[in-house]
């Protein structure tokens, strides 16, 4: 096996690309790039597992209208908070497919053998969740407001909103996802263990969607949002890449 | 300098001997400062003017949420010095922490559950400080939750662990945003007690209180702390004889 096929863990997907020729050493970014590709292209092989966390977040929003009342003014008084809960527990959902396959077939092995830093690759794997799900999630999210009475002005707003809360949600959900790694029947655990370190993004992305939904300015919870995505992406690959590590041994 | 002090704390025997060792002195100083902080508090300290007797459950309640961060703070730091040494004792410290720090957390949500009831009119008040020892309580029941479902004892030590340093970067962020969304959306309203510096015969039986639920802590911790011992090393040879002689 060269070098290149233990990062990916696939030679069938980089053969074309690569050749047979010496092993060259790859660099992190082409390690992280090949990674991501891998993911993405695994994922979409896979659409009905894809769609599976954007068809719970629209059900999960319409099931509030139907709960609370019909009436757009009272539905637009709790629709960041329908918005925020639907989008958190749906990316909590796509968690558990974020390293379960890999850990099965021993792909993970093969990365924390690659000799690249393994913190590298699982940013390069939140990322890909993000793709797969924060940022649906976030062009998703507009409809969802539209039909819970919020005005047309508000979808830019909702749309940053939203892309910006979700990676700081997808990476505090890697470092839980790495943690239950080898247990059965982990995902009761993964919510207690991800939900109450995802307060802060919840409290703020609520915060900032109520204001851009009013047509306030929503910049001040926005950039908390960005700072605690900014914490997560310098710190939250740390914590997966020790727990996928306690998880291997 | 002599290090073999330092270093004999990371051995189970040894740590275990001195638990037995210790566990009676913090036992009897705390209940004899439970018994003079509650003397204080329940009879020699003034009735509030604006709470009269409704006040005196603080002597229980605030030395309880104090204990609820300071253990979660003593089991991060013992999950990390297991986690970065590799010392076997440190994780077994952790693991001791977590149902005392669950249980002080406990108590002071139920007795400020209790104190809101006849103060606030009631039992629950989506109060900031409230809320994030609630938050607290969960964090506590997730990091048991995991550990509990970890077969192999090292593994869970370490992924817990982890979770642990995890928390405690986390507990500021949850407080400080707990707090802001509070004051964003709830007109301060609740009465708010302490304001005004408290009078000395009040603030001493608190005192008293606070230093003798950290011995009590230490007390429980130490018979945690054997039991963890016993449990993990029950192949080993020294517990015949520590437990015979």
């Amino acid at each position: 096996m060269t070098n290149v096929t233990a990062v990916t863990g696939e030679p069938a997907a980089l053969a074309g690309e690569e050749g047979r020729g010496p092993p060259a050493p790859a660099s992190m970014l082409d390690a992280a790039r090949l990674v991501l590709l891998r993911d993405l292209k695994l994922a979409f092989r896979r659409r009905g597992q894809l769609v599976q966390p954007l068809a719970f977040f629209a059900m999960v929003t319409t099931l509030f209208p139907l709960a609370v009342s019909p009436e757009l003014s009272r539905l637009r008084e709790v629709a960041p908070g329908v918005l925020w809960v639907a989008a958190l527990l749906a990316s909590l959902l796509a968690l558990e497919f974020l390293f379960r396959d890999d850990a099965h077939d021993g792909t993970l092995e093969q990365y924390s053998l690659s000799g690249q830093p393994l913190t590298w690759l699982m940013l390069a794997k939140t990322v890909t969740h993000w793709l797969l799900t924060g940022a649906p999630l976030a062009l998703m999210a507009p409809l969802a407001a539209l039909s819970l009475g919020a005005p047309g002005a508000s979808v830019p707003g909702i749309v940053i909103c939203v892309a910006v809360g979700t990676v700081a949600l997808s990476l505090i959900g890697s470092i839980g996802a790495a943690l239950t790694l080898g247990i059965r029947r982990s995902g009761v655990l993964l919510a207690l263990l991800t939900l109450p370190l995802s307060l802060p993004v919840l409290i703020f992305g609520a915060r900032a969607t109520e204001l851009a939904i009013r047509g306030s300015a929503y910049g001040a919870p926005l950039e908390l949002l960005a700072a605690m995505a900014i914490l997560g992406i310098t710190l939250a690959p740390l914590a997966a890449a020790a727990g996928v590590r306690i998880s291997l041994e | 300098m002599n290090w073999t002090w330092f270093h004999r704390l990371a051995s189970p025997p040894y740590i275990f001997a001195l638990a037995r060792r210790l566990t009676p002195w913090f036992g009897w100083t705390s209940g004899l400062l439970i018994a003079a902080g509650l003397y204080g508090g329940l009879v020699l300290a003034p009735p509030d003017y604006q709470q009269g007797d409704g006040f005196r459950i603080i002597y229980v309640h605030a030395p309880s949420a104090w204990m609820s961060l300071m253990v979660y703070t003593t089991m991060a730091v013992a999950a990390a010095i297991g986690l970065i040494w590799r010392i076997k004792v440190a994780h077994a410290v952790a693991a001791s922490c977590a149902p005392i720090g669950a249980s002080f957390t406990f108590a002071a949500l139920a007795t400020g559950s209790l104190w809101g009831a006849p103060m606030w009119g009631t039992w629950w008040e989506w109060d900031p400080r409230l809320t994030s020892e609630l938050i607290l309580l969960f964090l506590y029941l997730g990091y048991m939750g995991l550990r509990g479902s970890i077969e192999d004892t090292q593994r869970a030590d370490r992924a817990s662990a982890v979770l642990a340093v995890v928390g405690i970067v986390n507990v500021p962020i949850i407080h400080y945003s707990v707090t802001w969304w509070n004051s964003l959306h709830q007109a301060p309203s609740v009465m708010r007690l302490g304001k005004p510096a408290m009078p000395v015969a009040m603030l001493v039986p608190l005192l008293i209180m606070l230093l003798a639920f950290t011995l009590f802590f230490v007390a429980v911790l130490l018979v945690r702390l054997r039991g963890e011992i016993l449990s993990r090393e029950r192949a080993a040879s020294w517990i015949g004889e520590a437990l015979g002689s």
